[in-house]
Protein backbone atom coordinates (compact mmCIF):
# COMPACT_ATOMS: atom_id res chain seq x y z
CA UNK A 1 0.00 0.00 0.00
CA UNK A 2 0.88 3.26 -0.64
CA UNK A 3 2.23 5.53 2.00
CA UNK A 4 -0.39 7.81 2.87
CA UNK A 5 2.29 10.54 3.81
CA UNK A 6 2.58 10.90 -0.26
CA UNK A 7 -1.54 11.74 0.13
CA UNK A 8 -0.96 13.55 3.54
CA UNK A 9 1.97 15.79 2.24
CA UNK A 10 3.38 18.10 4.58
CA UNK A 11 2.32 21.28 2.27
CA UNK A 12 -1.25 19.59 2.80
CA UNK A 13 -1.55 19.28 5.85
CA UNK A 14 -0.42 22.68 6.63
CA UNK A 15 -2.40 23.95 4.11
CA UNK A 16 -5.31 21.97 5.61
CA UNK A 17 -4.83 23.66 9.24
CA UNK A 18 -3.96 27.27 7.97
CA UNK A 19 -5.91 27.68 4.99
CA UNK A 20 -5.04 31.25 3.04
CA UNK A 21 -7.22 33.26 1.16
CA UNK A 22 -10.28 31.54 3.83
CA UNK A 23 -12.31 34.82 4.05
CA UNK A 24 -15.45 35.93 2.27
CA UNK A 25 -15.57 38.92 -0.43
CA UNK A 26 -18.06 41.24 0.67
CA UNK A 27 -18.82 42.34 -2.94
CA UNK A 28 -17.65 39.44 -5.18
CA UNK A 29 -18.32 39.88 -9.12
CA UNK A 30 -18.49 36.40 -9.38
CA UNK A 31 -19.11 33.38 -6.46
CA UNK A 32 -20.57 29.71 -6.36
CA UNK A 33 -20.98 27.12 -3.66
CA UNK A 34 -19.36 23.61 -4.91
CA UNK A 35 -21.07 20.67 -2.87
CA UNK A 36 -19.98 16.96 -2.50
CA UNK A 37 -23.21 14.91 -1.80
CA UNK A 38 -20.72 11.84 -0.58
CA UNK A 39 -19.43 13.69 2.24
CA UNK A 40 -21.68 16.54 3.00
CA UNK A 41 -18.34 18.95 2.34
CA UNK A 42 -19.70 22.46 0.63
CA UNK A 43 -17.25 25.05 -0.34
CA UNK A 44 -18.17 28.81 -1.42
CA UNK A 45 -15.28 30.07 -3.66
CA UNK A 46 -15.54 33.83 -4.50
CA UNK A 47 -13.80 35.91 -7.02
CA UNK A 48 -13.54 39.35 -7.95
CA UNK A 49 -12.60 40.13 -11.58
CA UNK A 50 -10.96 43.01 -13.04
CA UNK A 51 -11.57 42.81 -16.75
CA UNK A 52 -10.33 39.26 -18.25
CA UNK A 53 -8.08 39.07 -15.10
CA UNK A 54 -8.39 37.80 -11.01
CA UNK A 55 -7.66 40.66 -9.56
CA UNK A 56 -8.70 38.69 -5.75
CA UNK A 57 -10.13 35.20 -4.91
CA UNK A 58 -10.97 33.54 -1.54
CA UNK A 59 -13.06 30.37 -0.14
CA UNK A 60 -14.90 29.84 2.82
CA UNK A 61 -16.60 26.23 4.04
CA UNK A 62 -15.72 22.65 5.80
CA UNK A 63 -14.17 20.01 4.42
CA UNK A 64 -11.45 17.36 5.02
CA UNK A 65 -7.69 18.58 4.76
CA UNK A 66 -7.56 17.63 1.01
CA UNK A 67 -10.75 19.86 -0.16
CA UNK A 68 -9.43 22.71 2.34
CA UNK A 69 -6.01 22.25 1.21
CA UNK A 70 -6.65 21.96 -2.25
CA UNK A 71 -8.69 25.35 -2.13
CA UNK A 72 -6.25 27.22 -0.22
CA UNK A 73 -3.47 26.48 -3.40
CA UNK A 74 -5.81 27.03 -5.98
CA UNK A 75 -6.59 30.66 -4.56
CA UNK A 76 -2.78 31.12 -4.31
CA UNK A 77 -1.91 30.18 -7.75
CA UNK A 78 -5.47 31.90 -9.31
CA UNK A 79 -4.46 35.24 -8.13
CA UNK A 80 -3.18 37.92 -10.81
CA UNK A 81 -4.43 35.38 -13.84
CA UNK A 82 -6.60 35.83 -16.21
CA UNK A 83 -9.89 33.47 -16.88
CA UNK A 84 -8.43 31.51 -19.62
CA UNK A 85 -5.24 30.84 -17.31
CA UNK A 86 -6.87 29.98 -14.54
CA UNK A 87 -9.13 27.12 -17.28
CA UNK A 88 -6.39 26.09 -18.42
CA UNK A 89 -4.82 25.15 -15.10
CA UNK A 90 -7.89 23.38 -14.21
CA UNK A 91 -8.10 21.21 -17.04
CA UNK A 92 -4.18 20.36 -16.51
CA UNK A 93 -5.28 19.37 -13.00
CA UNK A 94 -8.15 17.77 -13.73
CA UNK A 95 -5.93 15.63 -16.10
CA UNK A 96 -3.02 14.98 -13.58
CA UNK A 97 -5.54 14.13 -10.39
CA UNK A 98 -7.69 12.02 -12.53
CA UNK A 99 -5.12 10.11 -14.65
CA UNK A 100 -5.88 11.65 -18.03
CA UNK A 101 -3.38 13.32 -20.13
CA UNK A 102 -2.37 16.31 -18.83
CA UNK A 103 -1.97 19.25 -21.67
CA UNK A 104 1.16 21.18 -22.06
CA UNK A 105 1.32 24.65 -20.42
CA UNK A 106 3.30 27.92 -21.68
CA UNK A 107 6.17 27.98 -18.89
CA UNK A 108 5.13 30.60 -16.16
CA UNK A 109 1.97 29.11 -16.06
CA UNK A 110 3.30 25.40 -15.85
CA UNK A 111 5.56 26.59 -13.06
CA UNK A 112 2.11 27.92 -10.70
CA UNK A 113 0.77 24.07 -12.43
CA UNK A 114 3.69 22.74 -10.18
CA UNK A 115 2.69 24.23 -7.11
CA UNK A 116 -0.48 22.11 -7.02
CA UNK A 117 2.05 18.84 -7.35
CA UNK A 118 1.42 17.62 -4.18
CA UNK A 119 -2.14 17.39 -4.54
CA UNK A 120 -1.99 14.77 -7.29
CA UNK A 121 -1.36 12.24 -4.57
CA UNK A 122 -5.06 11.20 -4.53
CA UNK A 123 -5.19 9.80 -7.77
CA UNK A 124 -4.38 6.53 -6.04
CA UNK A 125 -7.55 7.54 -3.93
CA UNK A 126 -10.42 7.27 -6.02
CA UNK A 127 -12.89 8.15 -3.34
CA UNK A 128 -10.77 11.31 -2.60
CA UNK A 129 -10.38 12.74 -6.59
CA UNK A 130 -13.76 14.86 -5.87
CA UNK A 131 -12.04 16.12 -2.69
CA UNK A 132 -9.36 17.56 -4.33
CA UNK A 133 -11.70 18.85 -7.30
CA UNK A 134 -14.60 20.28 -5.33
CA UNK A 135 -13.51 24.14 -5.22
CA UNK A 136 -12.20 23.83 -9.24
CA UNK A 137 -16.24 22.77 -10.15
CA UNK A 138 -16.81 25.95 -8.17
CA UNK A 139 -14.42 28.45 -9.61
CA UNK A 140 -15.66 27.22 -12.82
CA UNK A 141 -19.55 27.26 -12.19
CA UNK A 142 -18.75 31.33 -10.39
CA UNK A 143 -17.12 31.74 -13.69
CA UNK A 144 -20.04 30.67 -15.69
CA UNK A 145 -22.93 31.95 -13.50
CA UNK A 146 -21.01 35.14 -12.28
CA UNK A 147 -23.06 36.54 -9.16
CA UNK A 148 -25.97 34.68 -9.36
CA UNK A 149 -24.16 31.65 -6.77
CA UNK A 150 -24.87 28.82 -8.34
CA UNK A 151 -24.57 25.35 -6.38
CA UNK A 152 -22.37 22.53 -8.40
CA UNK A 153 -22.53 19.41 -7.00
CA UNK A 154 -19.45 16.93 -7.99
CA UNK A 155 -21.96 14.24 -9.01
CA UNK B 1 -31.54 -30.86 0.38
CA UNK B 2 -28.26 -30.19 2.25
CA UNK B 3 -27.27 -31.92 5.67
CA UNK B 4 -27.40 -29.98 8.78
CA UNK B 5 -24.06 -28.36 8.89
CA UNK B 6 -21.69 -29.53 11.90
CA UNK B 7 -21.43 -27.00 14.66
CA UNK B 8 -20.53 -23.46 15.00
CA UNK B 9 -19.18 -23.48 17.96
CA UNK B 10 -18.33 -27.13 18.94
CA UNK B 11 -18.98 -26.40 22.38
CA UNK B 12 -19.36 -23.42 24.33
CA UNK B 13 -15.73 -21.94 25.13
CA UNK B 14 -15.01 -19.17 27.46
CA UNK B 15 -12.00 -17.33 28.60
CA UNK B 16 -11.12 -16.13 24.35
CA UNK B 17 -13.97 -13.39 24.61
CA UNK B 18 -15.27 -11.17 26.58
CA UNK B 19 -18.86 -12.19 26.57
CA UNK B 20 -19.60 -15.80 28.74
CA UNK B 21 -19.78 -18.77 26.54
CA UNK B 22 -18.82 -17.01 22.91
CA UNK B 23 -15.39 -16.75 21.67
CA UNK B 24 -15.45 -14.41 18.95
CA UNK B 25 -11.51 -15.28 17.78
CA UNK B 26 -13.28 -18.93 17.01
CA UNK B 27 -16.38 -17.25 15.47
CA UNK B 28 -14.50 -15.64 13.05
CA UNK B 29 -13.02 -18.76 11.26
CA UNK B 30 -16.57 -18.81 10.17
CA UNK B 31 -16.05 -15.89 7.94
CA UNK B 32 -13.41 -16.70 4.91
CA UNK B 33 -13.52 -12.85 4.57
CA UNK B 34 -11.08 -12.51 7.52
CA UNK B 35 -8.96 -15.83 6.45
CA UNK B 36 -8.70 -13.62 2.87
CA UNK B 37 -8.06 -10.20 4.47
CA UNK B 38 -5.64 -11.57 7.54
CA UNK B 39 -5.24 -7.97 9.10
CA UNK B 40 -8.51 -6.76 8.33
CA UNK B 41 -9.96 -4.95 11.31
CA UNK B 42 -13.85 -4.78 10.12
CA UNK B 43 -15.95 -1.98 12.26
CA UNK B 44 -18.10 -1.38 9.70
CA UNK B 45 -21.42 -4.08 10.40
CA UNK B 46 -23.69 -1.46 10.86
CA UNK B 47 -23.06 -0.59 7.06
CA UNK B 48 -23.60 -4.23 6.00
CA UNK B 49 -22.04 -7.79 8.15
CA UNK B 50 -19.72 -10.24 5.97
CA UNK B 51 -21.19 -13.72 5.87
CA UNK B 52 -20.48 -16.84 7.52
CA UNK B 53 -19.77 -19.94 5.22
CA UNK B 54 -22.89 -21.40 6.23
CA UNK B 55 -24.74 -18.65 4.31
CA UNK B 56 -22.21 -18.75 1.17
CA UNK B 57 -22.31 -22.73 0.99
CA UNK B 58 -26.39 -23.08 1.86
CA UNK B 59 -26.89 -20.11 -1.63
CA UNK B 60 -24.30 -22.15 -3.63
CA UNK B 61 -25.88 -25.23 -3.10
CA UNK B 62 -29.09 -24.12 -3.60
CA UNK B 63 -28.17 -23.00 -7.11
CA UNK B 64 -26.18 -26.21 -7.51
CA UNK B 65 -28.83 -28.86 -6.51
CA UNK B 66 -32.21 -27.49 -6.16
CA UNK B 67 -33.07 -24.00 -8.27
CA UNK B 68 -35.87 -23.71 -9.43
CA UNK B 69 -38.72 -20.95 -9.87
CA UNK B 70 -40.84 -20.82 -6.89
CA UNK B 71 -44.70 -21.17 -6.28
CA UNK B 72 -45.37 -22.27 -10.71
CA UNK B 73 -43.85 -25.58 -11.54
CA UNK B 74 -46.00 -28.91 -11.19
CA UNK B 75 -42.25 -30.94 -11.69
CA UNK B 76 -40.75 -31.93 -8.25
CA UNK B 77 -37.22 -29.39 -8.91
CA UNK B 78 -39.96 -26.76 -8.47
CA UNK B 79 -41.95 -28.41 -5.43
CA UNK B 80 -38.63 -28.66 -3.61
CA UNK B 81 -37.22 -25.26 -4.49
CA UNK B 82 -40.75 -23.66 -3.26
CA UNK B 83 -40.56 -25.49 -0.14
CA UNK B 84 -37.45 -24.22 0.73
CA UNK B 85 -37.90 -20.51 -0.08
CA UNK B 86 -41.34 -20.96 2.31
CA UNK B 87 -38.92 -22.79 4.85
CA UNK B 88 -37.15 -19.79 4.47
CA UNK B 89 -39.93 -17.48 5.36
CA UNK B 90 -41.02 -19.97 8.65
CA UNK B 91 -37.23 -19.20 9.81
CA UNK B 92 -37.71 -15.35 9.95
CA UNK B 93 -41.28 -15.98 11.79
CA UNK B 94 -39.50 -17.68 13.95
CA UNK B 95 -36.89 -15.33 14.41
CA UNK B 96 -39.21 -12.44 14.91
CA UNK B 97 -41.71 -14.83 17.21
CA UNK B 98 -44.21 -14.07 15.18
CA UNK B 99 -47.63 -15.65 15.73
CA UNK B 100 -48.05 -16.40 11.89
CA UNK B 101 -46.28 -17.10 8.75
CA UNK B 102 -48.21 -15.21 6.58
CA UNK B 103 -47.38 -11.99 8.72
CA UNK B 104 -43.60 -12.12 6.87
CA UNK B 105 -43.21 -10.59 3.12
CA UNK B 106 -40.24 -10.73 1.69
CA UNK B 107 -38.66 -7.78 0.43
CA UNK B 108 -35.44 -6.25 -0.77
CA UNK B 109 -34.28 -4.69 2.76
CA UNK B 110 -35.66 -2.44 5.65
CA UNK B 111 -35.83 0.63 3.19
CA UNK B 112 -38.48 -1.15 0.69
CA UNK B 113 -40.22 -2.78 3.89
CA UNK B 114 -40.94 0.77 5.24
CA UNK B 115 -41.89 2.02 2.08
CA UNK B 116 -44.30 -1.28 1.27
CA UNK B 117 -46.01 0.50 4.49
CA UNK B 118 -45.88 3.74 3.51
CA UNK B 119 -47.15 3.17 0.32
CA UNK B 120 -49.98 0.48 0.81
CA UNK B 121 -51.37 0.77 4.47
CA UNK B 122 -50.43 4.71 4.30
CA UNK B 123 -53.19 5.57 1.37
CA UNK B 124 -55.36 3.26 2.35
CA UNK B 125 -55.61 4.30 6.16
CA UNK B 126 -54.74 7.81 6.60
CA UNK B 127 -56.84 11.41 5.85
CA UNK B 128 -54.68 14.58 5.38
CA UNK B 129 -54.22 15.83 8.81
CA UNK B 130 -53.43 12.59 10.04
CA UNK B 131 -50.26 12.39 11.67
CA UNK B 132 -46.80 10.24 11.46
CA UNK B 133 -44.73 10.72 14.41
CA UNK B 134 -40.56 9.35 14.04
CA UNK B 135 -38.09 10.78 16.34
CA UNK B 136 -34.36 12.49 15.17
CA UNK B 137 -32.93 9.25 15.32
CA UNK B 138 -33.89 8.02 12.79
CA UNK B 139 -32.04 6.82 8.79
CA UNK B 140 -33.41 8.58 5.50
CA UNK B 141 -35.22 5.18 5.10
CA UNK B 142 -37.49 6.00 8.00
CA UNK B 143 -37.99 9.28 7.46
CA UNK B 144 -38.31 10.07 3.53
CA UNK B 145 -41.00 7.44 2.43
CA UNK B 146 -43.02 9.40 4.94
CA UNK B 147 -42.17 12.46 3.71
CA UNK B 148 -43.47 11.23 -0.08
CA UNK B 149 -46.57 10.06 1.26
CA UNK B 150 -46.75 13.68 2.77
CA UNK B 151 -46.52 15.23 -0.23
CA UNK B 152 -49.27 12.99 -1.46
CA UNK B 153 -51.64 12.58 0.88
CA UNK B 154 -51.29 15.80 3.02
CA UNK B 155 -50.31 13.87 6.14
CA UNK B 156 -48.12 15.64 8.86
CA UNK B 157 -45.14 14.13 9.83
CA UNK B 158 -44.11 14.96 13.30
CA UNK B 159 -40.45 14.42 15.08
CA UNK B 160 -40.06 13.74 18.58
CA UNK B 161 -36.19 14.94 19.71
CA UNK B 162 -33.48 13.59 22.11
CA UNK B 163 -32.74 13.79 25.59
CA UNK B 164 -29.71 15.63 25.97
CA UNK B 165 -27.64 12.62 26.46
CA UNK B 166 -28.66 11.48 23.14
CA UNK B 167 -31.34 9.09 23.86
CA UNK B 168 -34.94 9.54 22.31
CA UNK B 169 -36.67 11.96 24.80
CA UNK B 170 -39.75 9.87 26.14
CA UNK B 171 -41.91 12.98 27.61
CA UNK B 172 -41.57 15.33 24.25
CA UNK B 173 -42.55 11.72 22.65
CA UNK B 174 -45.29 11.35 24.77
CA UNK B 175 -46.00 14.77 24.05
CA UNK B 176 -46.40 14.46 20.44
CA UNK B 177 -48.59 11.72 20.47
CA UNK B 178 -52.18 12.66 20.00
CA UNK B 179 -55.30 11.66 18.67
CA UNK B 180 -54.12 12.19 15.36
CA UNK B 181 -51.16 10.14 15.49
CA UNK B 182 -51.97 7.31 13.30
CA UNK B 183 -48.53 5.90 12.52
CA UNK B 184 -45.08 5.70 15.14
CA UNK B 185 -42.19 5.09 13.13
CA UNK B 186 -39.36 4.52 14.84
CA UNK B 187 -35.76 3.04 14.55
CA UNK B 188 -34.87 0.62 17.96
CA UNK B 189 -31.52 1.29 17.57
CA UNK B 190 -30.29 3.79 15.89
CA UNK B 191 -27.78 3.78 12.94
CA UNK B 192 -25.95 6.84 13.84
CA UNK B 193 -25.05 6.57 17.44
CA UNK B 194 -26.57 3.05 18.63
CA UNK B 195 -28.88 4.60 20.94
CA UNK B 196 -31.50 1.98 22.08
CA UNK B 197 -35.15 3.01 22.18
CA UNK B 198 -37.17 1.19 24.58
CA UNK B 199 -39.63 0.46 21.76
CA UNK B 200 -42.03 -1.69 24.60
CA UNK B 201 -42.82 1.64 26.39
CA UNK B 202 -43.22 3.32 22.81
CA UNK B 203 -45.89 0.61 21.68
CA UNK B 204 -47.27 1.13 24.77
CA UNK B 205 -47.47 4.79 24.95
CA UNK B 206 -48.66 4.92 20.90
CA UNK B 207 -50.71 2.00 21.22
CA UNK B 208 -52.98 3.96 23.71
CA UNK B 209 -53.61 6.87 22.12
CA UNK B 210 -54.71 4.59 18.94
CA UNK B 211 -51.76 4.60 16.70
CA UNK B 212 -49.80 1.84 15.34
CA UNK B 213 -46.09 1.50 15.77
CA UNK B 214 -43.59 0.39 12.49
CA UNK B 215 -39.91 -0.59 14.61
CA UNK B 216 -36.95 0.07 11.72
CA UNK B 217 -34.91 -3.24 13.09
CA UNK B 218 -32.53 -3.22 10.79
CA UNK B 219 -29.22 -2.64 13.44
CA UNK B 220 -31.58 -4.05 16.42
CA UNK B 221 -32.37 -7.68 14.87
CA UNK B 222 -28.55 -8.88 13.96
CA UNK B 223 -27.51 -7.86 17.88
CA UNK B 224 -30.67 -8.64 20.41
CA UNK B 225 -33.43 -11.37 20.52
CA UNK B 226 -36.88 -9.74 18.63
CA UNK B 227 -40.26 -10.44 19.95
CA UNK B 228 -43.04 -8.69 17.98
CA UNK B 229 -45.70 -10.56 19.73
CA UNK B 230 -44.00 -9.84 23.45
CA UNK B 231 -43.09 -5.96 22.19
CA UNK B 232 -47.28 -6.02 20.35
CA UNK B 233 -45.77 -3.79 17.13
CA UNK B 234 -47.55 -3.77 14.38
CA UNK B 235 -45.08 -3.70 11.45
CA UNK B 236 -41.69 -4.61 12.08
CA UNK B 237 -38.37 -3.99 9.70
CA UNK B 238 -35.57 -5.98 8.90
CA UNK B 239 -32.66 -6.45 6.31
CA UNK B 240 -30.73 -9.47 5.40
CA UNK B 241 -27.09 -8.20 4.75
CA UNK B 242 -26.94 -6.81 8.47
CA UNK B 243 -28.15 -10.45 9.93
CA UNK B 244 -24.86 -11.94 7.88
CA UNK B 245 -27.50 -13.15 5.30
CA UNK B 246 -27.24 -11.98 1.42
CA UNK B 247 -27.92 -8.26 0.06
CA UNK B 248 -31.28 -7.66 -1.53
CA UNK B 249 -33.32 -10.10 0.79
CA UNK B 250 -35.20 -8.46 3.74
CA UNK B 251 -38.62 -8.81 5.52
CA UNK B 252 -41.71 -6.54 6.53
CA UNK B 253 -43.36 -8.50 9.81
CA UNK B 254 -47.15 -6.93 9.50
CA UNK B 255 -50.17 -8.48 12.11
CA UNK B 256 -52.53 -10.26 9.79
CA UNK B 257 -55.52 -8.22 10.08
CA UNK B 258 -53.22 -5.40 9.17
CA UNK B 259 -51.67 -7.03 5.48
CA UNK B 260 -55.28 -8.62 4.99
CA UNK B 261 -56.41 -5.18 4.94
CA UNK B 262 -53.80 -3.67 2.77
CA UNK B 263 -53.72 -3.22 -0.69
CA UNK B 264 -51.54 -4.47 -3.27
CA UNK B 265 -48.13 -1.71 -3.64
CA UNK B 266 -46.59 -3.49 -6.53
CA UNK B 267 -48.31 -5.64 -9.65
CA UNK B 268 -47.36 -8.22 -11.84
CA UNK B 269 -46.84 -11.98 -11.41
CA UNK B 270 -46.88 -13.93 -8.00
CA UNK B 271 -49.36 -11.87 -6.44
CA UNK B 272 -52.82 -12.53 -8.13
CA UNK B 273 -55.53 -15.01 -7.80
CA UNK B 274 -57.16 -14.47 -11.30
CA UNK B 275 -56.28 -12.29 -14.16
CA UNK B 276 -58.76 -10.83 -16.75
CA UNK B 277 -58.86 -7.54 -18.58
CA UNK B 278 -61.89 -6.34 -16.44
CA UNK B 279 -60.74 -7.74 -13.48
CA UNK B 280 -58.27 -9.27 -11.21
CA UNK B 281 -58.45 -10.94 -7.81
CA UNK B 282 -55.15 -10.35 -5.53
CA UNK B 283 -53.91 -12.95 -3.12
CA UNK B 284 -53.59 -12.66 0.18
CA UNK B 285 -50.86 -11.85 2.40
CA UNK B 286 -48.44 -12.43 2.41
CA UNK B 287 -48.14 -13.44 -1.55
CA UNK B 288 -50.26 -10.13 -2.14
CA UNK B 289 -47.33 -8.18 -1.35
CA UNK B 290 -44.31 -10.52 -3.69
CA UNK B 291 -44.88 -8.94 -7.51
CA UNK B 292 -43.02 -10.96 -9.28
CA UNK B 293 -40.32 -13.62 -8.75
CA UNK B 294 -38.75 -13.16 -5.64
CA UNK B 295 -35.08 -13.76 -4.52
CA UNK B 296 -35.16 -17.34 -3.91
CA UNK B 297 -31.79 -17.74 -3.21
CA UNK B 298 -31.48 -14.76 -1.50
CA UNK B 299 -34.52 -15.90 1.02
CA UNK B 300 -32.59 -19.20 1.63
CA UNK B 301 -29.33 -17.35 2.62
CA UNK B 302 -31.33 -15.40 4.97
CA UNK B 303 -33.03 -18.33 6.61
CA UNK B 304 -29.18 -19.95 7.00
CA UNK B 305 -28.03 -16.60 8.52
CA UNK B 306 -30.87 -16.77 10.85
CA UNK B 307 -29.94 -20.69 11.72
CA UNK B 308 -26.21 -19.02 12.29
CA UNK B 309 -27.42 -16.49 14.77
CA UNK B 310 -29.18 -19.10 16.20
CA UNK B 311 -27.28 -21.17 16.47
CA UNK B 312 -24.13 -18.93 18.37
CA UNK B 313 -27.04 -17.42 20.28
CA UNK B 314 -28.66 -14.55 20.06
CA UNK B 315 -28.28 -14.30 24.03
CA UNK B 316 -24.82 -14.72 23.82
CA UNK B 317 -24.47 -11.92 20.08
CA UNK B 318 -26.30 -9.96 22.84
CA UNK B 319 -24.27 -10.16 25.94
CA UNK B 320 -20.89 -10.33 23.54
CA UNK B 321 -21.75 -6.89 21.53
CA UNK B 322 -22.90 -4.99 24.91
CA UNK B 323 -19.62 -5.58 26.93
CA UNK B 324 -17.85 -4.94 23.78
CA UNK B 325 -19.41 -1.78 23.06
CA UNK B 326 -18.83 -0.82 26.74
CA UNK B 327 -15.32 -1.19 26.22
CA UNK B 328 -15.00 0.81 23.32
CA UNK B 329 -16.96 3.24 25.28
CA UNK B 330 -14.31 3.09 27.98
CA UNK B 331 -11.06 3.16 25.51
CA UNK B 332 -12.12 5.73 23.37
CA UNK B 333 -13.41 7.84 25.74
CA UNK B 334 -9.86 8.24 27.29
CA UNK B 335 -8.99 10.04 23.96
CA UNK B 336 -8.47 13.74 24.79
CA UNK B 337 -10.22 15.72 21.66
CA UNK B 338 -12.87 12.82 20.74
CA UNK B 339 -16.22 13.42 21.52
CA UNK B 340 -18.73 9.87 21.50
CA UNK B 341 -22.05 11.00 20.43
CA UNK B 342 -24.35 10.45 23.03
CA UNK B 343 -26.88 7.49 22.99
CA UNK B 344 -28.76 7.79 25.96
CA UNK B 345 -29.52 5.18 28.29
CA UNK B 346 -28.48 2.25 26.61
CA UNK B 347 -26.04 2.21 23.64
CA UNK B 348 -25.22 -1.05 21.69
CA UNK B 349 -22.92 -1.95 18.71
CA UNK B 350 -22.47 1.72 17.28
CA UNK B 351 -19.36 4.31 18.63
CA UNK B 352 -19.83 7.39 16.40
CA UNK B 353 -17.19 10.15 16.83
CA UNK B 354 -15.80 13.23 16.26
CA UNK B 355 -12.64 13.89 16.37
CA UNK B 356 -11.73 17.43 17.15
CA UNK B 357 -10.27 19.54 14.39
CA UNK B 358 -10.04 16.41 12.19
CA UNK B 359 -12.54 15.87 8.95
CA UNK B 360 -14.24 12.14 9.25
CA UNK B 361 -13.42 11.26 6.01
CA UNK B 362 -9.05 12.32 7.15
CA UNK B 363 -9.41 10.35 10.01
CA UNK B 364 -11.16 7.09 7.83
CA UNK B 365 -8.67 7.48 5.38
CA UNK B 366 -5.95 7.32 8.20
CA UNK B 367 -7.42 4.20 9.61
CA UNK B 368 -7.88 2.66 6.39
CA UNK B 369 -3.92 2.56 5.46
CA UNK B 370 -4.01 0.57 9.24
CA UNK B 371 -6.48 -1.71 7.76
CA UNK B 372 -9.21 -0.92 10.32
CA UNK B 373 -12.33 -0.24 8.11
CA UNK B 374 -15.13 2.13 9.25
CA UNK B 375 -17.73 4.38 8.16
CA UNK B 376 -17.38 8.27 8.04
CA UNK B 377 -20.00 10.72 7.17
CA UNK B 378 -23.25 11.29 8.09
CA UNK B 379 -24.33 7.52 7.40
CA UNK B 380 -27.87 8.45 5.74
CA UNK B 381 -28.97 10.29 9.19
CA UNK B 382 -28.16 13.78 8.42
CA UNK B 383 -30.91 15.31 11.01
CA UNK B 384 -29.37 13.02 13.29
CA UNK B 385 -26.10 14.59 12.72
CA UNK B 386 -27.36 18.40 12.58
CA UNK B 387 -28.39 17.25 16.26
CA UNK B 388 -24.98 17.32 17.23
CA UNK B 389 -24.61 20.25 15.04
CA UNK B 390 -21.99 17.92 12.58
CA UNK B 391 -22.42 17.33 9.14
CA UNK B 392 -20.90 13.58 9.99
CA UNK B 393 -19.01 11.99 12.26
CA UNK B 394 -16.44 8.44 11.89
CA UNK B 395 -18.36 5.73 13.24
CA UNK B 396 -16.91 2.20 14.04
CA UNK B 397 -19.75 -0.64 14.48
CA UNK B 398 -19.23 -3.47 15.60
CA UNK B 399 -20.67 -7.93 14.68
CA UNK B 400 -20.51 -10.71 16.95
CA UNK B 401 -16.78 -11.39 15.04
CA UNK B 402 -15.36 -8.77 16.59
CA UNK B 403 -13.28 -8.44 19.83
CA UNK B 404 -11.32 -6.51 21.95
CA UNK B 405 -8.00 -6.26 19.69
CA UNK B 406 -10.06 -4.63 16.94
CA UNK B 407 -11.00 -1.57 19.41
CA UNK B 408 -7.35 -1.53 20.34
CA UNK B 409 -6.52 -1.48 16.72
CA UNK B 410 -9.32 1.19 16.60
CA UNK B 411 -7.90 3.26 19.31
CA UNK B 412 -4.30 2.88 17.98
CA UNK B 413 -5.27 4.09 14.61
CA UNK B 414 -7.18 7.21 15.71
CA UNK B 415 -4.21 8.24 18.03
CA UNK B 416 -2.16 7.91 14.64
CA UNK B 417 -4.60 10.08 12.95
CA UNK B 418 -4.46 12.30 15.70
CA UNK B 419 -0.77 12.68 15.49
CA UNK B 420 -0.40 13.33 11.86
CA UNK B 421 -3.27 16.14 12.03
CA UNK B 422 -2.76 17.22 15.44
CA UNK B 423 -1.77 21.20 15.10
Amino acid sequence: MMDLRELYQDIILDHGRRPRNFRKIEHPTHFAHGHNPLCGDRVTVFLTLDGDRIADVSFQGRGCAISTAAASLMTEVLKGKTIGEARALFAQFHARVTGGEPSELPKPLAEEAERLEPLTGVKAYPARVKCATLSWHALEAALKGGSSGETVKTE
Amino acid sequence: MMTASAPILPSPVSGGGIGRGFDPRQLRREFPIFANNPDLVFLDSAASAQKPRAVIDRMADYYRTDYANVHRGVYRLSARSTELFEEARDKVRRFLNAADRREIVFVRNTTEAINLVAQSWGPASLKPGDEVLISVLEHHSNIVPWQLLRDRIGIRLVVAPLDATGGLNLGEFEARLSPRTRLVAITQVANGTGAVVPVEVVVKLSHRMGAKVLIDGSQAAPRMPVDVQALGCDFYALTGHKVYGPTGIGALYGRYDLLAAMPPWQGGGEMILHVTFDKTEYQDPPHRFEAGTPDIAGAIGLGAALDFIEEVGRDNILEHEEALTGYGVDRLSRIVGLRLLGAGQRRLGILSFDLEGVHPHDVAQVLDQQQVAVRAGHHCAQPLMAWFDLSGTTRASLGAYNDERDIDRLVAAVEAAQEMFGR
